[in-house]
């Protein structure tokens, strides 16, 4: 069970990360648990300064960019 | 087919990358350099506008404006990109932790003209910056240089007003972003910022270093991303400022926004502050202004305060600062714009 999570309050371009890395999940099969965090504090804590920031089993595989689908299903594996 | 095809070895493609970039640039060139007669061509002769009528300088000049200022958006907005790739938010704060006041100001500026910032994410930096040492004062230098010195914002003012022009609103935003970071250094406002912020636990994110293709495809990215975002406005801005070119008759905005009226800068900043707005859709309005007797200083100062402060962004500021501070930040930085609207008005 791969653990997901996408740091950022709210802003369109985390929704639209959130919707694309669900479609790489899907795609790739794996069996995932996505979460969004929205605390500010929490985000810092990963060393993030720039959302939308993607953390993949607690390391943070993406920050303040999307990238295409193919790019996500990398970044999952 | 060419024999000379098969070579697939590194260098081929690197040639190859180069030839298509050398063919893009000459064929911006040629069509950048021909703009003007090509616009003429269309208005007055492929759509029979008579010439020297409103409705024909109006169209000429849509006609003109808008290809040229997205051609060099889209050339600007491609370098800028590859620049911003070397300055990610975790490198400038490394370069500014630790730094003395006077010199981290400058730098924080500086740092903030080149390092990608969105205001949505003007939270977690602020975090980042403050938990890691990074003085107050300069990391508010950074907060206003980021979003107001800016590359469309540039681009805009050397297209429709000249490079002297873009060149006073850079060193003038540089100038605002670092005063006004070393005076709310000197007032001492860290009981100001919510406490939270300083009990998080900021992590370090491992700073990676991105091979050329990678710098390259930030760049492609950022044309899309940032033209593609700022197209319509820039189209609509120079439509406005079209229908002011041709039918606003000369010296109307004299009156109102002209140098004569001393509480025309402040009027300029009151109503600026409120609007939210990117930089593509305020200017070719602005050049319109002032095109029409408007005074510089009152038409920088106007732009200035809508690109610098904007209201969304001092509602999530509040989250991490107090209202004291957030009024001081806002205090401060109108007033470095008055006075930047007052001296161009008096110089120029």
């Amino acid at each position: 069970m791969k653990k997901i999570q996408i740091l950022g309050s709210g802003c369109a371009k985390c929704n639209q990360l959130t919707e694309l890395t669900e479609v790489a999940a899907k795609e790739l099969g794996i069996l995932y648990n996505l979460e969004k965090v929205t605390d500010y504090a929490k985000i810092v804590s990963f060393g993030v300064m720039s959302t939308p920031a993607l953390v993949v089993d607690g390391r943070v595989r993406l920050s303040g960019k999307l990238v295409s689908v193919e790019e996500l299903k990398k970044l999952l594996q | 087919m060419n024999a000379k095809g098969t070579e697939s070895t590194c260098c081929s493609r690197l040639w190859q990358t180069i030839a298509a970039a050398a063919a893009l640039t000459a064929v911006w060139l040629i069509l950048y350099s021909n703009l003007l007669t090509l616009s003429k061509w269309l208005t007055y002769d492929l759509l029979s506008i008579s010439e020297g009528s409103h409705f024909g300088s109006a169209v000429e000049f849509f006609i003109f404006e808008v290809p040229k200022v997205l051609m060099l958006l889209v050339a600007v907005v491609f370098a800028v990109g590859i620049i911003r790739s070397f300055f990610t938010p975790e490198r400038t704060r490394k370069l500014l932790s630790g730094k003395k006041e006077a010199v981290g100001n400058v730098l924080a500026a500086l740092l903030g003209t080149v390092t990608p910032f969105c205001s949505c994410s003007a939270v977690p930096l602020f975090i980042g910056f403050v938990t890691a040492g990074v003085p107050l004062g300069v990391t508010f230098s950074f907060l206003v240089s980021a979003p107001m010195v800016n590359e469309v914002a540039l681009v805009l003012l050397f297209g429709l007003f000249g490079w002297k022009v873009a060149l006073l609103y850079f060193t003038t935003g540089l100038l605002i972003a670092i005063i006004s970071g070393w005076v709310i250094g000197r007032m001492k406002l860290e009981r100001h910022v919510e406490e939270w912020v300083y009990q998080a636990i900021a992590g370090e994110a491992e700073i990676t270093s991105l091979s050329w293709p990678e710098r390259v495809a930030q760049g492609t990215a950022a044309v899309r991303d940032i033209v593609g975002k700022v197209w319509p406005y820039v189209a609509a801005g120079i439509a406005v400022g079209a229908g002011i070119h041709g039918y606003v008759p000369e010296n109307f905005m004299a009156s109102i926004m002209g140098k004569g009226a001393w509480w025309s800068v402040p009027l300029a900043v009151a109503i600026g502050v409120p609007m939210y707005s990117n930089a593509a859709g305020i200017i070719p309005v602005v050049q319109a202004l002032l095109a029409k007797g408007a005074a510089l200083g009152t038409v920088l100062a106007f732009m200035m305060s809508v690109i610098a402060l904007s209201l969304p962004e001092i509602v999530i500021l509040r989250k991490v600062l107090k209202p004291r501070l957030i009024a001081t930040f806002v205090g401060v930085v109108a007033t470095g714009i008055l006075l930047v609207g007052y001296l161009f008005n008096m110089l120029l």
